[in-house]
């Protein structure tokens, strides 16, 4: 099966579709652990706000740096993408 | 299939653009250089010319001035450094404003190309901030801020081994590196996502112009977004500089 495959593609076509699904995989996989970071950095700062709605300016400082800090690798991995498109 | 065909062109050709003035020199000028010129001169001018004639009740321009100049003050400036924050007001607002500015070519009509989107611009202010934190940090605690902040009261001796050399690469590399990138990706990525919907709407207008309104509306909806983007950048950049001079001048918590 392989041996088929390998033989019906050009070795150049082989190499230009894996380099396309890997950095397809490098974003989609960087994204998954700050997508869920950045979810529970706001829902627990909107619950703060919620308690105490005194508090609300400083805790959306806050939440802004935590957001800051957990995308930014996401953005890395946006780095990478290109890095790895070649 | 109808999009079979469709063809987006390389990174390069979004990005990359021609020299226009001084070609071929390490000065050249090109449309990132022009755009981060009239960004620089637009806050200027707003700034002196707003402050020009003062007046105790201020005009519609003052007023706007002085709401944006609040802003830093109390909502970075003092509240994240503390009340010698004030000292860095200037620094702070002309760098909130000015990738405020260049931010906001992105959606400008015509233009419609953010100057950030570029890694010489992010980087460059990034370094500016990674020079001054340092700076502060040296000039108010000498050496003391160096290995206040590689050897943390508090740790187990052994824990050394782990904590420094972690310590050191954030203070060195991590903190410029993660600013100008993040500035940077988030430029890009708004600017390539509009590409594609323009490129995407111009080629269904020509093979299917029932489809071609659903990018077209998107495109309006991810302009807006980005104008919210391009906003929260230039804020958390901001942010983010004021709370690493705020731990050059108080490294102890």
């Amino acid at each position: 099966m392989h041996a088929l495959v390998l033989a019906a593609t050009e070795a150049g076509e082989l190499r230009d579709g894996l380099a396309a699904i890997g950095a397809g995989l490098v974003y989609g996989l960087a994204a998954i652990g700050p997508g869920i970071g950045i979810g529970m950095v706001v829902s627990n700062a909107i619950q703060a706000m919620a308690r105490q709605p005194e508090m609300a300016g400083p805790v959306r400082v806050t939440m802004f740096l935590g957001i800051a800090f957990t995308e930014a690798l996401a953005l890395f991995g946006f780095v990478l993408f290109f890095l790895a498109q070649g | 299939m109808i999009l079979g065909a469709f063809e987006f062109p390389p990174i390069d050709e979004l990005f990359r653009w021609k020299d226009v003035l001084l070609d071929d020199t390490p000065v050249a000028i090109n449309k990132t250089a022009i755009l981060m010129l009239v960004s620089a001169t637009i806050v200027v001018v707003l700034f002196v010319g707003g402050s020009r004639r003062r007046r105790l009740i201020p005009g519609r321009l003052q007023n706007l001035l002085e709401v944006t100049y609040e802003f830093i003050d109390r909502g970075i400036a003092r509240d994240v450094i503390g009340p010698e924050g004030a000292r860095y007001t200037p620094f702070l607002g002309s760098l909130f404003l000015f990738i405020l500015f260049t931010n906001w070519w992105s959606v400008m009509p015509f233009i419609q190309f953010p100057p950030t989107s570029r890694f010489g611009v992010p980087l460059y202010l990034a370094l500016q901030t990674w020079v001054i934190y340092w700076f502060v940090g040296f000039r108010h605690h000498g050496i003391r801020y160096l290995t206040g902040h590689i050897f943390p009261a508090g740790v187990p001796k052994p824990l050394y081994l782990l904590v420094t050399p972690i310590e050191l690469v954030q203070l060195l590399i991590v903190r410029p590196f993660s600013l100008a990138v993040r500035l940077l990706a988030n430029m890009m990525a708004g600017h390539i996502l509009l590409a594609a919907l323009a490129l995407l709407t111009a080629y269904a207008l020509q093979n299917a112009p029932v489809i071609a309104l659903g990018p077209f509306l998107l495109n309006i909806g991810v302009m807006a977004f980005e104008i919210l983007v391009g906003f929260l950048q230039a804020y958390i950049f901001t942010l983010l500089t004021a709370v690493y001079i705020g731990d050059s001048l108080h490294p102890a918590h």
